[in-house]
């Protein structure tokens, strides 16, 4: 039972994401002990508690933090899924964000009850177009997603921070107006159940959005499509499946759910604003880690989202001893420098918790490893694997 | 007898995997010693022990008479052992002499002592009459000068015992022959020789005595001139294996596949791959199209299959031009395509095996409903492959194709193309790497096809999976048709003239 129990791939990468998140917080602990012993342990435990420190406003807290980095999570995660690195979740999240502002503030036109849904929607086109660039790049030119991306995140960038001084700039705080009441996300009575403002309907949103993109991926034959593509570009084209059309719509839904993300955090009426400032939205970068730890699947993007949020209250919180918040940075750094030995961990668990299985009855069968070392090896093996690892990296 | 290699009871595991479970094998001073077996018989694992690239986990090796411990390729060396990989290792824009002598440099003052090796060099070739010229570049020679570099390499650090894996796989005959009579030459000069090989009759050729491994296990070391091919190939294989496909007389029916002037350019250069090819395919035929591997052979299927464009001509199935048409609507309209390099194109390695098995059909009502998967039909589909074609695989269905032998692999790329039912097969090397069983069940498949009346275009690098099973041959040279042969009236040796290039028929018709 225990075997059985282990050979299902998702256990073990779970574990194996387990192990890099118990590395990542001893290194933390390291640090905390080398800048002040004294206070370590407590403000380690801290950190642990993160968001259940504070009861049900902690809660709250983790969701409101969690909310954004969840999205760009899934954009980075499904545009992994097709053998895309996109970088660009920081730009894409930032288009959609000011998008979303801007029609908060501007479009007094939509229905009150619509107008919030209408800005998120306009989040999602913003995004979608972000993500498009290097989609159609890539697809039509062989262009590298991760360069272009990386270029659209500065472009997007600078031409918020110059659309915001045209036209919804405050210029007193140097940063956004306050969007209309009704652009500001329902509570739905989210707020008297946490007790505090920062929560709305945002956080169903994202479980529909972790749910869709579940589904697409595992039950449809567009994921199937999708999935075929990054897995092997070649195998698609010879199958007959539209590689390009596949590449392109991967790229416009990652860039679509950034986009989602950065209306719901803007129009979540925590008081939050884009500030004009030459600074790439970090939530876009924390996507990547979420995407890693959460080993691209829906799921696993969303609790680790909500585990980082976890992380990152208590890195708040661990201000009460005098220690800086930054270490927390430290601590998600190196969970993700060992999520990226993830392979390894999974190879370690397995390799100690299983035995491969192979049926000696059957002739013609023999591992993966003795495979490669055949008489005959197929060197379009390791050629294949070289082949799409360029475009992943 | 005197003995220069000698491995006794050699144990190899891998995991849980024996992949060689108490081998014993002998070869004498100056025999050529043949090693066969199918593929995963364990022979490229033996010969990395002894070649210092993997430990054995229980038994002894002695070289000439003395217990030895060889624990990386430098040991080797040490002990005179020179190996010929089946992939050459030579690096392309070196010269022939700077090439032998990669890594065994003389120098003086840092400089290398270049006349010193080219004088050492020229010696060894006269004297085991290895004609090269030490001034080309790698890229600009032929394949099967490469390998005299290589042979030349392993002369130049003295080795004494040769090990060759699978040399013959990429030359012509008449370089296949060249190659006999250097391995002679070699034996006579005092050199030990081991010949790893699953092609029964270059060990005829040239081995003195054959050591037969199957599924890691010793069988038997026999005497070659005394023993038969087919007592070979049962050794090797475990049971009889029939040399001779049964083809049904029929007649061929219409032109099913039809190629008209053709032109395919390199993909980043203005040469011509495929130059003005024109043929047809008909039902109830296997038109074969032979030659040396890189004269077209794969453009020209890339074209027709649409995987690369076409710069001039036309392809049409029974009469519909498709040449502009996408894959899949190609795919649609009956052709079925066994690719090249089922890693690259035919598979999706990281899927499992049903998923592989609807990588052309998917979208089929019979498979999805509204966009979503039919996961029941799709299993269910995988499973009658994996009865009807025979397809073994350590969790059937749910397994990871990656995980899969290669003829496995292979079996399911042929189930997959032929159960679509197609107008036109056409099939690249379909059996490279396999091994004798899985060979002779794609075979048994293809001539299947063809004995229903179907089309079948096979490219293939292989003499005899030319001559065996085709019905008509093609030879394909430098882009260009150069020989429409019949497989009855000509031989192998005329065959390699053609595909050399030295030989072209006069006035070639479709």
């Amino acid at each position: 039972m225990r075997t059985k129990l282990f050979q299902y791939e998702g256990i073990t990468s779970f574990l194996s994401s387990l192990s890099a998140i118990a590395a990542g917080l001893l290194v933390g602990l390291i640090i905390l002990l080398v800048s002040n012993s004294q206070d370590a342990f407590p403000a380690f435990v801290m950190i642990l508690k993160g968001g259940f420190e504070d009861g049900s406003r902690g809660l709250a807290q983790v969701i409101y933090f969690a909310i954004p980095i969840i999205m760009t999570g899934l954009s980075v995660g499904f545009a992994f899924k097709t053998g895309l690195f996109n970088i660009g979740a920081s730009g894409q999240f930032k288009m959609g964000a000011f998008v979303a502002i801007y029609i908060g503030i501007k479009w007094s036109f939509v229905p009150e009850e619509i107008h919030w849904l209408v800005a998120l929607l306009g989040a999602m086109v913003a995004g979608a177009v972000w993500g498009s660039v290097p989609g159609i790049l890539n697809a039509f030119f062989n262009v590298n997603v991760v360069i272009t991306s990386i270029m659209m995140n500065y472009i997007g960038m600078y031409l918020v921070n110059m659309a915001i001084v045209k036209t919804v700039y405050d210029s007193l705080k140097n940063q956004t107006k306050p969007v209309l009441k009704s652009a500001v996300l329902p509570k739905a009575g989210m707020d008297k159940l946490f007790n505090t403002s920062n929560v709305s309907i945002g956080i169903f949103i994202v479980i529909i959005a972790v749910i869709a993109i579940y589904i697409i991926l595992h039950k449809t034959t567009f994921g199937y499509e999708l999935k075929a593509c990054g897995s092997n570009r070649e195998a698609s084209r010879y199958a007959g499946i539209n590689e390009k059309k596949s590449i392109i719509l991967s790229m416009v839904i990652a860039g679509a759910l950034s986009g989602l993300g950065g209306g719901l955090l803007y129009l979540s009426g925590s008081g939050k604003y884009i500030h004009v400032l030459d600074e790439l939205a970090p939530e876009g970068f924390s996507g990547i880690s979420v995407a890693l730890l959460g080993m691209s699947h829906p799921i696993g993007i969303f609790l680790a989202g909500l585990f980082i949020a976890h992380l990152e209250v208590g890195g708040f919180n661990i201000q009460l001893y005098n220690f800086v918040p930054e270490i927390i940075d430290m601590i998600i750094s190196v969970i993700i420098y060992c999520g990226a030995f993830a392979l390894l961990f999974k190879q370690i668990i397995s390799r100690f918790v299983t035995k491969p299985v192979i049926d000696t009855d059957t002739s013609g069968i023999e591992p993966a490893m003795i495979s490669q070392a055949n008489d005959t090896s197929d060197m379009g093996g390791a050629e294949d694997k070289r082949g799409h690892g360029e475009d992943k990296i | 007898m005197e003995y220069v290699v000698e491995m006794n009871n050699i144990t190899k595991i891998f995991g849980n995997f024996k992949a060689l479970d108490d081998v014993t094998f002998k070869v004498r001073k100056g025999e050529v010693h043949a090693l066969l077996g199918e593929n995963g018989a364990g022979k490229s694992t033996l010969m990395s022990i002894l070649f210092g690239l993997y430990q054995a986990e229980k038994g002894s090796i002695r070289i000439n008479e003395k217990p030895v411990k060889i624990n990386n390729p430098n040991d080797a060396s040490s002990l005179k052992i020179g190996m010929v990989h089946q992939h050459f290792k030579l690096v392309h824009n070196f010269t022939v002499l700077e090439s032998i002598i990669l890594g065994r440099e003389t120098v003086k003052m840092g400089v290398i002592k270049k006349d010193e090796a080219r004088k050492k060099v020229i010696e060894l070739s006269e004297r085991y009459k290895l004609r090269i010229d030490p001034d080309a570049y790698i890229s600009d020679i032929t394949v099967g000068m490469q390998q005299r570099v290589e042979i030349l390499k392993m002369l130049y650090s003295d080795s004494e015992i040769l090990i060759f894996d699978e040399p013959t796989a990429v030359l012509t005959p008449q370089e296949i022959e060249e190659l006999m009579k250097i391995m002679k030459e070699l034996v006579k000069e005092g050199k030990s020789i081991i010949f790893i090989s699953h092609k029964l009759n270059e060990i005829k050729a040239v081995a003195d005595r054959c050591t037969v491994l199957r599924k890691g296990k010793y069988i038997g070391t026999v005497d070659v001139e005394t023993t038969s091919k087919e007592q070979m190939s049962e050794m090797m294989v475990g049971r009889k294996i029939s040399f001779n496909i049964e083809k049904k007389d029929i007649k061929t029916g219409e032109a099913v596949l039809e190629v008209e002037n053709l032109t395919i350019k390199a993909k980043n250069s203005k040469k011509n791959m495929v130059n003005n090819v024109s043929f047809a395919v008909k039902g109830g035929e296997i038109l074969c199209i032979a030659g040396i591997d890189g004269n077209g052979q794969s453009e020209l299927v890339y074209g027709i299959t649409g995987l690369m464009p076409i710069q001039e001509g036309r392809v049409l199935i029974k009469g519909k031009d498709i040449t502009r048409e996408s894959v899949r609507k190609k795919s649609l309209d009956g052709m079925s395509h066994i690719p090249e390099d089922r890693h690259k194109h035919g598979l999706v390695l990281d899927f499992n095996l049903q998923q592989n098995a609807v990588l052309q059909t998917y979208f089929e009502p019979r498979f999805q409903n509204k966009g979503f998967i039919k996961f029941n039909a799709v299993a269910e589909y995988a499973r009658k492959l994996i009865k009807q074609y025979d397809i073994r695989s350590p969790r059937d269905e749910d397994s990871i194709v990656r995980n899969m032998s290669g003829g496995n692999q292979q079996k399911l790329i042929v189930a997959r193309e032929l159960d679509r039912d197609p107008d036109i097969v056409i099939a690249v090397q379909p059996t490279r790497g396999l091994d004798i069983g899985a060979t002779e069940y794609i075979h048994k498949q293809l001539v299947a096809q063809r004995d229903q009346g179907k089309a079948v275009l096979l490219v293939s690098l292989e003499l005899d999976e030319v001559m065996d099973i085709s019905d008509r041959i093609l030879v394909i040279y430098e882009g260009e048709i150069v020989g429409d042969l019949n497989p009855k009236e000509i031989t192998v040796e005329e065959l390699g003239l053609y595909m050399a290039g030295s030989k072209r028929s006069g006035g070639y018709e479709n």
